[in-house]
């Protein structure tokens, strides 16, 4: 069988350690830190004040502008602190809201809606108000990508999950196809497409066959090489289509709305259940701590508390880790335990650095045939570094997607990653925004 | 705890720059065996002397620069260092070959900025300075000994190249090398030049390990072959054919292990392909109407200039661009 993929790409070390490992619901944390930022696009504001009794479920955040989303309680007890902390995820201090926990959950539910009856713009806005955002990562709030500025007529759903380690979307296929098939009904109907495809990695053959048995005729399940970054958006559609989302432009330029598998998990639970979004599958992973598994945990609950409660601590007689949110080819590393899970994180990888002596490029070219976006990673790096940021955009600076497939081949470990973010963000204030 | 918060990605290839040079010295290994054996114990001398001079001017070089605190040896200096040993003629005297090693690794490669920032291979720019410095001692051959660590008596005769023979007296005077010799590698010549095939193999591995452009030898090798077949056609008598082309001189040791050095070759596979026809087609050019009989070491490094050039006006086209 040949199985689809893009061109480019590298085979890190799959390390899927949890694959066989239940979902397991954990405990109810003490103490929830939620972030007023948690989404792409502006922080919502706080609508709750210290002292304040919440329900679960209860927003307490609400949206700022058109690209900004809800936030909402994920456990019940008392708001102990409104006030900005530092989040790893943006590299600057966020607003976020502090709640000690009183008593199991007493639910404050979203608005019931018969998803069956009801109206496109009626089930949009129980998705708004569930808060709901892209699940695999880019946390870009789900009813603005719902409201396409151009017509979509396919939907792709993404199960590659190609980050080494994680498991959590491969599990959430396995024991929740049924509920993630009645999200992607919904989602069709929102979208008003006719045709839907899943891509699912080679390495996850038993989530292809069985959702291969289970959606016959509604769902096209596409078998991909499993290849770093096969879950990109970019490269997803371009392994299931053959089509490329044009350089600066969005998948519905070419008509193409992707979705991660948990976030039509989600999207379920919001309509159906009438819960929002304050709970998530993550994978807890990594050679650095004693127990892994998959995990349903709040949203807002600190990694410390993950880590010893669901991992049962670091691993004795290692002094220096790495705890990053997500894998560990694009996981964002945090300075802080105390840092809580957000809504994106669809993992946390606790690992060990690896030695990394940078020299000089000896122009192997290794990262020219890893490159998905088909850039020059080493004549990007060169030029970031020598701040000639106009060159950089020239040859295709706002391009990279930040896979890390460069780094990542580059046997002088020169830190294209590191160098190209920086120039962007450099670049991009430069600019002022203009394009 | 210490949390540690170093740029992703947070897993790496366990390949490596000195990785990579061991096995491009293993490589080199087949060439180094059939080097002792048609040309005796002293071949084997000079590729040690080559490797162990490089390793040595290069710690020197950064002893010099005060960088030798961070410097990890990392092998390339020890190819450069082989490669030249294998590019002189038995008849080199051993000193110089050290001069040739010193210019290489410290004017060729460090007064550049060091590895990866050097325009010319080294060990090409070694050899020709060594061939405008000492034209006599790097253009007298001996016959192969063929004999496994061999000693040539003190009144050898000199001998002259197939490349020579083709030049002065024609092809059917070239005819007299057998294919068959030419192919094992019994013939006068660099050091490392004559065995075909033991270069293949070295090369093979390259391919099979995944270190080495392809490109670059496959479109040097192929314009050589296009290129004395159409001269081949006018006059056979005067041209000689391609498959002689191919098998005499230093192509295939260019091709395969000069021309395909990393930092002195382009980065896309349209570069490389260019790259690779503009060796061949130099190449050509300087033996048929060079007064030399061999062009391929300057070839390279001509195109080595070029490469800048090169990989500018070779970009692919970006993702997602309609145009590159
Ligand atoms: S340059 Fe960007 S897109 Fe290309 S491999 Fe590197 S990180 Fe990925
Ligand atoms: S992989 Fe590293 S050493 Fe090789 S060309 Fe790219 S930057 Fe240079």
């Amino acid at each position: 069988m040949t199985l689809l993929s893009f061109k480019g790409g590298v085979h890190p070390p799959e390390k899927k350690l949890t694959k066989n490992a239940e979902i397991k619901t954990a405990p109810l944390p003490q103490k929830v830190v939620v972030f007023m930022l948690q989404h792409a696009g502006a922080p919502a504001k706080p609508i709750v004040q210290v002292g304040q009794q919440v329900k679960t479920g209860q927003v307490i955040g609400e949206p700022q502008g058109t690209i900004s989303a809800y936030v909402h309680s994920p456990i019940t007890g008392t708001v102990t602190s409104v006030s900005k902390i530092n989040s790893p995820v943006h590299g600057m201090a966020v607003e976020a809201i502090t709640i000690e926990r009183s008593s199991d959950d007493d639910w404050e539910l979203l608005p019931a809606v018969d998803y069956e009856r009801a109206s496109r713009e009626e089930l949009l806005d129980v998705v708004k108000k569930a808060g709901i955002v892209g699940l695999g990562g880019a946390m870009f709030p789900t009813h603005v990508k719902f409201a396409p500025p151009k017509p979509v007529d396919t939907l792709i759903i993404n199960g590659a999950e190609c980050e080494p380690y994680l498991t959590i979307d491969h599990r959430v296929m396995l024991e929740r196809s049924d509920e993630i098939l009645l999200g992607i009904e919904i989602t069709k109907k929102i979208l008003g497409v006719k045709s839907v495809y899943i891509g699912i990695e080679y390495n996850k053959k038993d989530a292809i066959d069985l959702l291969e048995k289970k959606w016959a005729g509604k769902v096209q399940v596409v078998p991909l090489r499993t290849k770093y970054p096969q879950g990109a958006e970019k490269q997803l559609i371009n392994a299931i289509t053959g089509k490329e989302v044009p350089s600066g432009g969005l998948p519905s330029d070419i008509g193409i709305v992707v979705q991660n598998v948990s976030t039509m998990l989600a999207i379920k639970q919001a309509i159906v259940d009438r819960k929002p979004l304050i709970e998530r599958g993550m994978t807890l992973s990594g050679e650095c701590v004693k127990e892994n598994g998959n995990w349903w945990v709040r949203i807002g609950t600190p990694i410390s508390w993950i880590i010893e409660n669901l991992g049962k601590g670091f691993v004795e007689g290692i002094e220096e880790v790495k705890v990053l949110m997500g894998g560990p080819m694009m996981g964002i590393p945090v300075s802080s335990l105390d840092t809580p899970l957000l809504k994106g994180n669809n993992g946390i990888t606790v690992i060990q650095e690896q030695e990394r002596i940078s020299t000089n490029c000896i122009r192997c070219s290794y990262c020219v045939f890893a490159c998905p976006m088909n850039l020059q990673p080493y004549l990007l790096d060169l030029l970031s570094r020598k701040k000639r940021y106009d060159e950089a955009a020239a040859i295709g600076l706002l391009d990279c997607i930040e896979c890390g497939s460069c780094s990542y081949s580059c046997p002088a470990n020169v830190e294209h990653v590191k160098s190209i973010k920086l120039a962007k963000k450099v670049y991009k204030a430069l600019r002022g925004g203009k394009k | 705890m210490k949390l540690l918060t170093t740029s992703a990605p947070h897993v790496r290839t366990q390949d490596s720059t000195r990785k990579i040079m061991i096995d491009v010295l293993i490589a080199l290994i087949p060439a180094v065996i059939a080097s002792t054996y048609f040309f005796g114990l002293y071949a084997l001398i000079l590729a040690i002397i080559g490797v162990v001079s490089a390793e040595l001017v290069e710690l020197f070089i950064m002893r010099v620069l005060k960088k030798d605190k961070e410097f990890v040896p990392n092998g390339s200096a020890a190819v450069t260092g082989l490669l030249l040993a294998l590019n002189v003629s038995v008849a080199t005297p051993w000193w110089v070959l050290l001069i040739g090693v010193f210019f290489a690794i410290a004017i060729v490669k460090h007064v550049f900025g060091g590895l990866g920032q050097n325009t010319f291979n080294p060990a090409l720019a070694g050899r020709v300075f060594l061939l405008v410095s000492f034209p006599s001692a790097m253009t007298t051959w001996y016959s192969p000994i063929n004999k496994f660590f061999g000693v040539y008596p003190a009144d050898i005769q000199t001998t002259a190249t197939p490349l020579a023979v083709l030049k002065l007296q024609g092809f059917e005077s070239a005819k007299s090398f057998s294919y068959i010799d030419l192919f094992f590698g019994n013939r006068g010549g660099s050091l490392g030049e004559t065995s075909i095939i033991l270069l293949l193999l070295g090369f093979s591995y390259l391919v099979v390990r995944g270190r080495i452009k392809v490109m670059v030898p496959a479109s040097y090798i192929g314009s050589v072959l296009l290129f004395s077949w159409i001269f081949y056609m006018v006059d056979p008598s005067k041209y000689g054919s391609p498959l002689f082309h191919v098998l005499t001189g230093g192509l295939m040791l260019g091709a395969l292990f000069m021309a395909t050095d990393m930092v002195t070759s382009p980065m896309t596979i349209k570069g490389q392909a260019i790259f690779g026809v503009g060796c061949g087609l130099l190449t050509m050019v300087i033996r048929y109407f060079g007064g030399y009989p061999e062009g391929v070491s300057l070839s390279i490094i001509i195109m080595n200039a070029l490469v800048p050039l090169i990989d500018r006006y070779t970009q692919p086209r970006i993702f997602g661009r309609r145009v590159a």
